[in-house]
């Protein structure tokens, strides 16, 4: 098989991609904490106003999942990683992320903060 | 029997993007699973790769043209207030849910879950399909990487669907018209 006989590819990159999304979800979560937590935060992410500050919530998210990844893949573009520990942290916090934007989840945060 | 410019755009997001993105993720995330070397040829491997490639690309594109016409254009219409003194808030389906406490749920929860999970759906599938992309044939030869991807697009598949049902649900409740 050609794949067989080919110089072993760097995991790094694949490691950078998928971290990166994780780290992007969580934020994420985090973003929609704290502009349904603290109306300051929400009128700073209102960046479009008819659809309110799920414009800004979901552009940050955009802004560091891109920055993290550009980041991550020139620290390890040609690096092997342990993939299989990074990988598997960038699934947990994509399911964390995925958790926080649950309601109930979200709203148990929010009232942590003092603000909210 | 009419369809309104607005319930035309609830269609093309619902119908035609989500439903499409739902149709299409069995066949290949089947196709990632049976990228194996010993199931495989190298000309079927090669001609895998290639449909896998376009597949992906298709289904982050579908997934972002999905989240960017419900936030943009249809949310917009949903979320309206009414103006001062509007007796009837058919047209104002977010005013309306919230307007009687036996379907408020529809907002509080259902909308709030949709609008926000819907959103981790692209970015989970442009990750997918930057990998199968960048590593292409290795992939079957690279059962973690391959894994990850594969549990990335269930993600992907997951937040799509929670979206879609919930979508499906709040327009039955309170259309956009």
């Amino acid at each position: 098989m050609t794949t067989n006989s080919e110089t072993q590819i760097k995991n790094g990159p694949a490691a950078a991609a998928l971290l990166a999304g994780g780290i992007g979800a969580v934020t994420y979560g985090i973003f929609i904490i704290l502009a349904e937590g603290i109306k300051v935060v929400g009128n700073v992410l209102n960046w479009y106003n008819p659809s309110g500050n799920l414009s800004g919530k979901t552009g940050m998210m955009i802004i560091v999942w891109l920055v993290s990844w550009v980041y991550l893949n020139n620290q390890w573009k040609d690096k092997d990683v342990d993939f299989q520990k990074i990988s598997t942290i960038a699934l947990i916090l994509l399911l964390l992320g995925v958790l926080l934007t649950v309601p109930p989840v979200f709203d148990f945060f929010i009232h942590l903060i003092p603000a909210g | 029997m009419l369809v309104t410019f607005r319930e035309s755009f609830g269609v093309l997001h619902g119908l035609v993007f989500g439903a499409l993105f739902l149709l299409a993720f069995s066949g290949g995330l089947y196709a990632l699973y049976s990228l194996r070397l010993e199931w495989l040829t190298t000309e079927g491997i090669q001609e895998k790769v290639s449909k896998l490639k376009i597949w992906a690309w298709s289904m982050a594109t579908i997934a972002w043209l999905t989240v960017l016409t419900g936030t943009y254009i249809v949310y917009p219409w949903y979320r309206a207030k009414p103006p001062q003194g509007t007796t009837d808030l058919s047209t104002f389906p977010r005013s309306f849910l919230l307007a009687n406490p036996n379907i408020a749920g529809w907002h509080n929860f259902g909308m709030e879950w949709k609008e926000h999970i819907a959103w981790l759906a692209p970015v989970a599938a442009t990750i997918a399909a930057y990998l199968i992309a960048k590593y292409g044939a290795k992939l079957a030869n690279e059962p973690k990487i391959r894994n990850a991807v594969a549990w990335f697009l269930i993600v992907t598949f997951g937040t799509a669907a929670v979206a879609a049902m919930l979508g499906a649900f709040i327009t039955k409740a309170a259309p956009v018209h």
